[in-house]
């Protein structure tokens, strides 16, 4: 099977998720993963970059505050501009929001506690390149592990996220209902995950590196990685 | 020169470390607890930097501007 997709998975002091990632990404055909070092300055010939979970820095500061000026930020920045695939998962959905790629930022949670557990997800779109092989309203069951997830952003930041559907999935029950229970901790709207105004860069707090192999008890997080396999493919065939 | 650096939440934002310290004083007796916000306190000292650099890492660096805001004092 010839290699239909090159992806950098970026490994910062502290990252790690790294390696989950790579795996995850490694088991679909045709994709090839790797890790580059986050003092690395280009990213060219990549066609998807992942920013892992992890405490990058210690999580000194802030989440994500002293990553995101890491010398391969400038590359990632750069892709991003250029249209190329970016997804941030967990403290890379952090990262992404200190770097200003995605709106908002990422707060203690709430509860003030550490939430480490399998919840679900409502896919609230599928008009982007990380949910396109899934159905609209189609319920995931993908783990959370973070103490600092709540979503946070001003009234007009969260109207431009509604009003140009870049809320890409809500924290749900079993049954797809987005309610304050199934809020694990405090994010405005139940929101889960977001996509830039361009739909290129995606961040999310779940790990659905973590759910790709049925060993590992699922494989409700195959569908965002297809997407993104999907997408660049359609990019290539053009 | 030395600074002080002080961030703290903006108003508008909820500090949930901030509310259950202010639980926990409920506790110990402390009656009327209208308000507890936790920021951060940061000393620097620093050979050569002017002001406006100083304000250009307390905005970049030091906070979060969607969601703290901070104050630098110059000491010496």
């Amino acid at each position: 099977m010839p290699s239909v997709m090159k992806v950098a998975v970026i490994q910062f002091p502290g990252s790690n998720c790294d390696t989950d990632c790579q795996a995850a990404l490694a088991s679909f055909d045709g994709v090839k993963a790797e890790i580059v070092w986050h003092k690395e300055t280009s990213l060219a010939g990549y066609d998807a970059i992942v920013l892992p979970g992890g405490f990058s820095y210690g999580d000194y500061l802030r989440c994500g505050s002293i990553a995101r000026f890491s010398p391969i930020m400038g590359a990632v920045r750069a892709a991003a501009d250029a249209g190329v695939l970016v997804i941030g998962i967990c403290n890379g959905f952090q990262i992404l929001c200190e770097a200003g790629l995605l709106p908002g930022t990422l707060m203690r949670n709430k509860g003030l506690l550490f939430r480490c557990e399998s919840l679900h997800l409502r896919v609230e779109n599928n008009d982007s390149p990380f949910t396109s092989a899934m159905t609209k309203g189609e319920v995931l069951e993908i783990p959370i592990a973070h103490g600092e997830g709540s979503f946070v952003a001003d009234a007009e930041t969260l109207k431009q996220l509604n009003a140009n559907n870049q809320i890409l999935v809500r924290y749900c029950d079993a049954k797809g209902n987005v309610s304050p229970e199934a809020n694990p901790n405090g994010s405005l709207e139940n929101i889960a995950g977001i996509c830039s105004h361009g739909r290129n860069v995606f961040g999310l707090m779940p790990h659905p590196e973590r759910v790709c192999d049925p060993l590992l008890g699922g494989t409700d997080g195959r569908g965002i990685f297809q997407s993104m396999i999907e997408a660049v493919q359609k990019t290539k065939a053009k | 020169m030395k600074a002080v650096v002080t961030v703290m939440p903006k108003p508008a934002i909820l500090d949930p470390a901030g509310v259950a310290a202010g639980r926990a004083m409920e506790h110990l007796g402390l009656k009327g607890v209208r308000s507890v916000r936790i920021g951060k306190s940061i000393e620097i000292e620093v050979d050569g930097a002017d002001e406006k650099q100083l304000h250009e890492i307390c905005h970049d660096l030091l906070s979060n501007p969607v969601v703290e805001d901070y104050k630098l004092e110059i000491l010496s």
